[in-house]
């Protein structure tokens, strides 16, 4: 079946059967390997994408879905070596051990901090509660995203986050 | 030039985080290979039973399936998965066969292996595989054990598997002459470690060359080969093992599993590159679970709270087979019950018997968790008795300084014993205290504020690290002066290569930018290595990459010392490993070797070193609904010496927050007939975000370990192991009123709200 969607600002058309997921697409058709698979049923978040500004579960969805959405993985954060503030954070907070569900954390907390810049402890916990992480005990990627929060608010000189 | 232990204790930012975050992180399933086919494994949908027939050809009719791959295929002499450690010959006839030929015997077991060009393919085929299956009645707990109970291997003719016990003076006397005895009962629950990634691998069969590669190795890469090798029959250097970037491990990845032969079985019958990839349900159903146990305690005390012994009983459940690391948790159980106390008689023994459900194996801090549970209970009730406050029955008890180093427990049949190496165990339990304000807080104890009762609850333990036998590394130093470090340990995504490279860089005097890479665990970087478990890594590879870094500077100054035509004595090497000076002489190293250096190092270590710590907990409970909430926890540890406080606390609160998760939220329940309840995250709860918010880690270095030359030890698994306990003590401490005593695990609203309802009818329940 002919799809076609954009992620991380490319283009790409591609033929799949209905059946392939929009996770396993990326992975496997798009080689996108950033977004992990934890579950399957939609419980563990490690597949976070963003699709047309909305964090989404990639396990959750067909590719076929996504026909003509907008899609950013984890892939996006970073320019080149240089790591966003938000990706700068979780490392200067300790916020990944493993760092499986990492890149679905980092999507639900961008997708957030991108419309909610000043959300407070309580609403970054409930954003974050259905990425599952086995690590950290969630600590340090709360305070991570904490610290963020300067990075998405009011347009500053210097760039985007 | 840097100086000495400039990285060795501080917050290094982590190296291998620049990958991770920016998703180019390496796991098994991110992995691509020419040619390659996927597996799929057909599991037991039945806890017990005869296979009557298995059916085959609809799969492999389906079109894109190249294989399926049953026991007839493997011929008459079914591999089976031998115990790695501790093993007794009982044991050995209970070891599980890599398919099931006859019968089966736990939901999740291997039957058939279907090899096809997809995965989707793969497991299309695996439904249509066809599975007849005589039922027999499943044995699921302790009951398993009676006289007239069906067996699991009617050839042994008992579901008995193994024993062992701890024992330290004579138990008989010191209850002969106590003042106070008690006996209690004690649960633990089966949960299981369930790291974010599954177990996944890739098998590469080389035809030409006879040659084995197994990538997604874990925790014990070298044993995994060895193992691996035997079972193929192929030489060991014949087959390697590769590590990738894991997703967690936490004991239970990387131990030798059925899939770890079948992937390989099949690469090479099929001469092409196969990988698998454990789905979640497959995974909360075949990859180890842990802590099923139930313990029988008895307490001998004078008067005064000293006590004088421990003795019981405890029945492990191992599941249907004794996996490699099946011992482990049992054994620590007993050896671990007198934990940081002065107990000089002791007398535990331990039944390990088999059950139709997954087998067993190790989980962050194995037996450690159980054992504490039961005997930080036993305290806190003890003290009730004996009219003592729980801290000074505590404070009396705990070994000091001038007792140690003190013995262990010898462990029986295998004569086993070690010594704590140092410490004051107070001393974090008074830190403890402080940073809890526990003398204010006591106040709250059993009231009953806003609809909730409020309950303090406290626990110690000890935590043993750095096993042995020893550790290897190597270094490679380039002419452009940047060195690549080698080493047999295993990461697990505990932020091993940042650790190991602050020990390297402090070692060779040199910025930690020099360092290239730090290669880990793979059997192709290195002669021999021994993994990542009981808390060794830093510990034992650390202290290789010291005795490595001295190596490597000897090597480099006798080669000076040839070129300036003196005596290595007399040569320095200066500017970080750069240039090399004797008396008037210098030269470049890059002049003196167009080729780089290289040395190796060895460190042994047959003693284990001992963390040790306190928690305390502030909760409240619902007595209308059994809700617990933790209000605050704070943790206490003394880890000898602290390498990097960012990569240790993070281990100790995620390991705290894997205890809650243990304690309140986590279970594998199985029905009557051994059927899984629990095969989905939806089901199986692991803590997110919202749970357990206020959690407080503080590290103290005032007993460095005399065992190496670090003074490092095994930190990383102490976080869990006092968790249970210091609930269970919190919630009686919350509804003393109610004289509710929590004495077995998980403390589920369900549990807590029928224990309330049991006080206020007692004799109806």
């Amino acid at each position: 079946m002919q799809t076609k969607f954009n992620v991380n600002g490319k283009t790409h058309a591609v033929d799949v059967e209905p059946r392939l997921t929009l996770v396993d697409c990326l992975r496997y058709t798009l080689g996108l390997t950033g977004t992990h698979v934890g579950c399957e049923h939609g419980v563990c978040g490690a597949c976070t994408v963003i699709i047309d500004g909305k964090p989404a579960r990639a396990c959750l969805m067909l590719a076929v879905q996504a026909d003509g959405a907008n899609i950013e993985t984890v892939e996006s954060l970073a320019d080149g070596d240089t790591l966003a503030p938000l990706q700068a954070s979780f490392r200067r907070h300790h916020a990944l051990q493993c760092g499986f569900c990492t890149p679905g954390m980092l999507m639900t907390a961008h997708a957030l901090l991108s419309t909610e810049p000043d959300c407070d402890e309580n609403r970054i916990r409930e954003a974050l509660s259905g990425n599952l992480c086995r690590c950290t005990g969630y600590i340090g990627i709360v305070e991570a995203v904490l610290e963020a929060r300067a990075a998405y608010k009011a347009p500053k000189r210097g760039g985007t986050p | 030039m840097t100086r000495r232990d400039s990285y060795i204790g501080t917050p290094v930012e982590r190296i291998e985080d620049l990958r991770f975050l920016r998703g180019r992180g390496q796991y098994i399933d991110d992995l691509n290979r020419n040619g390659l086919l996927h597996a799929a494994v057909v599991r037991s949908a039945v806890a017990h039973g005869r296979i009557r027939s298995l059916d085959t050809a609809a799969a492999l009719a389906l079109p894109g399936v190249r294989a399926v791959i049953t026991a007839v295929d493997l011929g008459d002499n079914m591999p089976t998965i031998a115990v790695r450690s501790e093993s007794q010959p009982s044991l050995d006839r209970v070891v599980q066969p890599v398919m099931a030929r006859d019968k089966v015997r736990y939901v999740g077991e291997p039957v058939a292996l279907i090899v096809a060009v997809s995965a989707a393919i793969a497991e299309d085929a695996a439904n249509l595989v066809t599975v007849e299956i005589d039922a027999l009645p499943a044995v699921t707990d302790r009951r398993g054990l009676d006289a007239d109970a069906v067996l699991l291997f009617e050839e042994c003719g008992s579901n008995q598997a193994a024993t062992l016990s701890a024992v330290r003076g004579d138990i008989e006397r010191a209850f002969k002459e106590a003042e106070y005895t008690r006996r209690e009962t004690f649960q633990v629950h089966r949960h299981a470690a369930v790291p974010m990634e599954t177990r996944g691998l890739i098998a590469e069969w080389d035809a030409a060359r006879g040659r084995m590669t197994l990538t997604g190795a874990a925790k014990v890469p070298f044993f995994v080969r060895t193992a691996l090798a035997k079972m193929l029959g192929l030489p060991e250097h014949a087959v390697d093992a590769v590590e990738t970037d894991i997703g967690g491990g936490f004991g239970a990845r990387g131990e030798f599993f059925p899939e770890d032969f079948l992937i390989p079985f099949a690469a090479r019958r099929l001469n092409s590159p196969v990988k698998w990839i454990e789905d979640r349900r497959e995974h909360l159903m075949a990859t180890t679970h842990a802590r099923e146990v139930e313990c029988e305690l008895e307490i001998a005390c004078r008067r005064d709270g000293s006590i004088l012994g421990l003795r019981g009983r405890a029945w492990t459940n191992l599941g249907a087979y004794a996996r490699p690391n099946a011992v482990t948790p049992s054994r620590n159980l007993a050896q671990l019950l007198p934990g940081p106390y002065r107990v000089p008689h002791v007398h535990i023994d331990v039944a390990l018997y088999v059950s139709n459900k997954t087998p067993v194996g190790t989980y962050r801090a194995p037996g450690r968790f159980e054992t504490d549970f039961c005997r930080e209970r036993m305290i806190d009730l003890a003290a009730a008795d004996l009219g003592i406050d729980r801290v000074d029955m505590r404070r009396k008890n705990l070994l000091t300084s001038a007792e140690i180093p003190y013995a262990l427990p010898t462990v029986l049949p295998y004569g086993g014993s070690g010594e704590f190496d140092s410490g004051e165990y107070v001393v974090t339990l008074e830190r403890c205290l402080g940073e809890f304000d526990w003398k204010t807080k006591v106040a709250l104890e059993g009231r009953l504020i806003d609809g909730r009762y409020h309950g303090l609850g406290l626990g110690c333990y000890v935590e043993g690290g750095s096993a042995g036998p020893r550790e290897n590394a190597r270094m490679a130093l380039d002419a452009q002066g940047m060195v690549t470090v080698t080493v047999g340990a295993s990461a697990v995504g505990q932020g091993l290569e940042t650790v190991f490279a602050q020990i390297a860089a402090d070692a060779l005097e040199i910025p930690i930018d020099h360092i290239a890479a730090v290669h880990h665990g793979s059997t192709t970087g290195i002669h021999e290595g021994f993994g990542s478990f009981g808390s060794r890594a830093s510990v034992m590879g650390g202290s290789a990459i010291l005795v490595a870094a001295e190596n490597l500077k000897t090597t480099i100054r006798a080669a000076a010392a040839r070129r300036f035509n003196c005596t290595a004595d007399e040569v320095e090497v200066v500017d970080g490993l750069r240039a090399v000076i004797a008396g008037q002489q210098r030269m470049t190293l890059a002049a003196l070797s167009a080729d780089g250096f290289d040395a190796a190092g060895t460190f042994s270590n047959s003693k284990r070193t001992y963390s040790y710590g306190a928690h305390a907990a502030h909760i409240t409970v619902d007595a209308q609904t059994g809700q617990i909430d933790i209000l605050e926890y704070v943790a206490v540890e003394d880890v000898g010496r602290i390498l990097n406080p960012n990569t240790l606390h993070g281990q100790t609160v995620g390991a705290i927050v894997q205890g809650l998760g243990g304690t309140l939220l986590e279970g594998m329940v199985y029905d009557d007939e051994g059927q899984l309840q629990t095969g989905s995250l939806a089901a199986y709860l692991i803590p997110c975000a919202v749970d357990f918010p206020r959690i407080r880690s503080i590290a103290l270095e005032q007993y460095p370990s005399p065992l190496n030359p670090l003074g490092v030890k095994g930190a990383g698994e102490g976080g869990i192991i006092p968790v249970g306990g210091v609930i269970a003590n919190a919630v009686a401490s919350a509804l003393v009123s109610f004289g509710v005593q929590p004495n077995a695990l998980p403390l589920s609203p369900a549990r807590v709200w029928q224990m309330i309802q049991n006080a206020r009818s007692p004799g109806v329940a």
